[in-house]
């Protein structure tokens, strides 16, 4: 499959790939850590199971990652060695889990950009990227939904969950920008048909998330605020190493080991 | 009900293998013990959940980690159809996990005990789940329906986790010498434990004889746990883990693994909550409880503001 | 979250009790599956999905609020259900199958 590309291609495809990979289980990760330990039990076996999907996706991903790379890392290999700068995730994903409503809140904006990008990605021309955007969209629906009715009810419930949820949106909103900024890599995807074109997702999300923050009586914050850059380039906050070195110590400690 | 001919009457319904159902007469006795055990089980599906979801962040492979959010999040699933077989009784699920967060119920104490290494998540699936599916199968037969049917839906998924644990202990058992180190590590802290799981001998258990009366447990508490022995020993062998029992031994007559006599000062020392992790465990729960207020105000709040228009939609 | 202001009424509690029903198969009858709680009619649907879809495939889910559901009592036993027994007719086994005829 991936005999065909250039070594360029090939190489902004697996970069690319790791991107996507990495979003979803940086994400997933965080949602784990809810494990046990949410406000009701029934929202416990929510967050698990869009946490399950999270990692699920994030296997196909990073499986093919490694399939494009052609030098033999397995999905593990790329989960479990390497270093915080060569991580490729959003910036967003990889903050503390906060309260419920920072983490609903984090859910609810990157679901609308995965909802869009998964839709996108349905058509392109890697066929093997394109099945698992189908696959994973029907997933996506169903944490849309989830997270969604959740920020309604926190935004419009009581006067301490709308300062909550309010608070979780005003401290995000300097991450989302990173969803949308192209670089080469990118670019050079899009004119090949494979990546989707983040840049031009922006504004149905803007108009899907604007259209429930309202709805749940929030505000949009200002756009005059500082705005973060370089995740995709591996340029994270700190909280990724603590995460990574949690997430990576077993096998770390056992490279030859089989688990 | 309490009355001697209704007692009589609600015996023979027992003895021709009736099941009880929520709105049938039943002794007050009968209601309370089963509120009382089916809810320890419950909160026992719930703590249950700390010392492996410990354990999530932590597992060394992707496929390991979706295994146990998975079962972690079944153990969430079996609390839940539990605390509704409770709530079949009379009670409500806010009072009983009250019950839990002020120390006031009792949970099973095998998760008291830390886990400390990823063996640990291992020999917990095959040893605790082992034992818990040995007693739940004679549960999923109790003569109150609802406790009944949860149990044979609990039942079936259990056994995912089983052998879930049996594939890690096996694999380790059979990796690199640190590996087997953690395996039999962990079989040492956790086989004594498991034993406990099945509750005093027959002689000094004050509930077991009504609960056989009534059909809610059909077997006591030391047929169970020799049951579990003679399944598990055979296991272990197979798997090159030792039993860190020297007085274990085949009686061929009877078909069964004599074993030694356990630890009950331990036993009654974890369960009076001196055990290692009582109190974590507890905390962990009040603090999830205790952050989760708003959260569940604010649901509760949105849903009295809103309940005219979904009656309309 | 620093200074945030405390609810000092009491806990609001998990929700309502809701009874689900799931349909498997195409055409086939919603069965009762359990219960659970949420607080509104939304949550309680992604609940049961969750509680109750998350292995197998279910094609539709309703969820009913328990309060909603009257049951009969055990004292109607005779009067509501023994007549239905009596009533042979209602029975398959009740009408003789001709000879040579195969039942499906």
């Amino acid at each position: 499959m991936s005999e065909t590309f250039d070594k360029q291609t090939r190489a902004d495809l697996f970069d690319y790939l790791l991107r996507l990979g990495d979003d979803r289980l940086i994400l997933g990760h965080r949602l784990s850590e809810w494990c046990g330990h949410g406000p009701m039990l029934e929202e416990d076996i929510a967050l698990s199971n869009i946490s399950l999907d999270c990692i699920g996706q994030a296997i196909s991903l990073l499986k093919l990652a490694g399939e494009v790379e052609g030098e033999g890392r397995s999905e593990d290999d790329l989960a479990y060695f390497r270093e915080a700068i060569d991580f490729r995730n959003l910036m967003l994903l990889e903050q503390p889990n906060g309260d419920f409503g920072y983490t609903i809140m984090r859910q609810f904006l990157f679901d609308v950009y995965s909802f869009y990008l998964y839709e996108a990605l349905q058509e392109s021309t890697f066929q093997p990227l394109a099945e698992i955007a189908v696959k994973s969209l029907k997933e996506v629906r169903y944490h849309l939904r989830h997270s969604s009715q959740w920020v309604l009810r926190l935004g419009d419930g009581t006067e301490e969950s709308r300062q909550r949820i309010q608070q979780a949106l005003d401290n995000q909103w300097r991450y989302v920008e990173e969803m949308f900024v192209l670089d080469d890599i990118e670019e050079r995807l899009i004119v090949e048909n494979i990546a989707a074109d983040a840049s031009a997702l922006q504004e149905k999300w803007r108009e899907m998330v604007e259209k429930i923050i309202h709805q749940a009586t929030l505000q949009i914050p200002g756009d005059n605020i500082y705005k973060t850059q370089g995740s995709r380039q591996g340029k994270h906050s700190e909280h990724l190493g603590y995460l990574l070195s949690e997430m990576q110590i077993l096998s770390r400690s056992y490279p030859d080991a089989q688990w | 009900m309490e009355d001697n001919a209704k007692m009589e009457q609600f015996q023979q319904r027992i003895d021709a293998g009736e099941k009880i159902e929520p709105k049938d007469s039943m002794p007050e006795k009968y209601r309370k013990q089963l509120i009382r055990m089916i809810s320890q089980h419950a909160h026992s599906e719930i703590v249950g959940m700390l010392p492996e979801g410990n354990w999530i962040t932590r597992a060394p492979s992707l496929q390991r980690k979706l295994s146990l959010i998975a079962k972690v999040q079944d153990e969430a699933g079996h609390g839940l159809y539990l605390y509704c077989a409770a709530e079949t009784l009379g009670i409500d699920r806010d009072e009983l996990v009250q019950q839990l967060l002020d120390g006031k119920a009792k949970y099973s104490s095998i998760f008291n005990y830390p886990t400390l290494t990823w063996a640990d998540i291992g020999v917990i699936g095959w040893l605790v789940d082992g034992a818990a599916i040995v007693n739940q199968t004679m549960l999923a037969k109790a003569s109150y329906g609802p406790y009944s049917r949860a149990m044979i839906r609990i039942c079936k998924e259990e056994n995912f986790h089983k052998r879930q644990g049996m594939e890690i202990v096996a694999t380790m058992a059979a990796g690199v010498p640190a590996q087997k180190k953690m395996a039999q590590d962990a079989v040492n802290r956790w086989w004594w434990p498991s034993l406990m799981m099945f509750g005093p001998h027959d002689s000094d258990s004050p509930n077991s004889g009504v609960l056989l009366k009534w059909k809610v447990k059909t077997k006591t508490n030391d047929e169970l746990r020799q049951r579990f022995v003679n399944l598990t020993v055979p296991q272990a062998r197979a798997m090159g883990l030792s039993i860190p029992d020297p007085n274990l031994k085949y009686d061929p007559e009877t078909k069964n693994w004599n074993f030694g006599e356990i630890d009950w000062d331990e036993f009654y020392q974890v369960i009076k909550g001196n055990g290692p992790c009582n109190e974590e465990r507890i905390e962990a729960r009040r603090k999830a409880h205790r952050d989760g207020a708003w959260v569940r105000d604010a649901a509760a709040a949105y849903a009295a503001k809103h309940a005219d228009k979904s009656n309309v939609a | 979250m620093s200074e945030q202001k405390k609810s000092t009424a009491p806990d609001s509690g998990d929700g309502a009790l809701w009874e689900i029903f799931v349909q498997e198969k195409q055409g086939a009858p919603h069965l009762h599956a359990g219960s659970l709680h949420a607080p509104d009619a939304e949550m309680a649907l992604q609940n049961a999905r969750d509680v109750y879809a998350r292995r197998g495939r279910v094609l539709s889910i309703w969820v009913v609020p328990a309060v909603a559901i009257t049951a009969s009592s055990p004292e109607d036993d005779g009067p509501f259900f023994e007549p239905g027994n009596d009533k042979v007719y209602r029975h398959p086994q009740f009408y003789k199958v001709p000879r040579g005829v195969k039942v499906f």
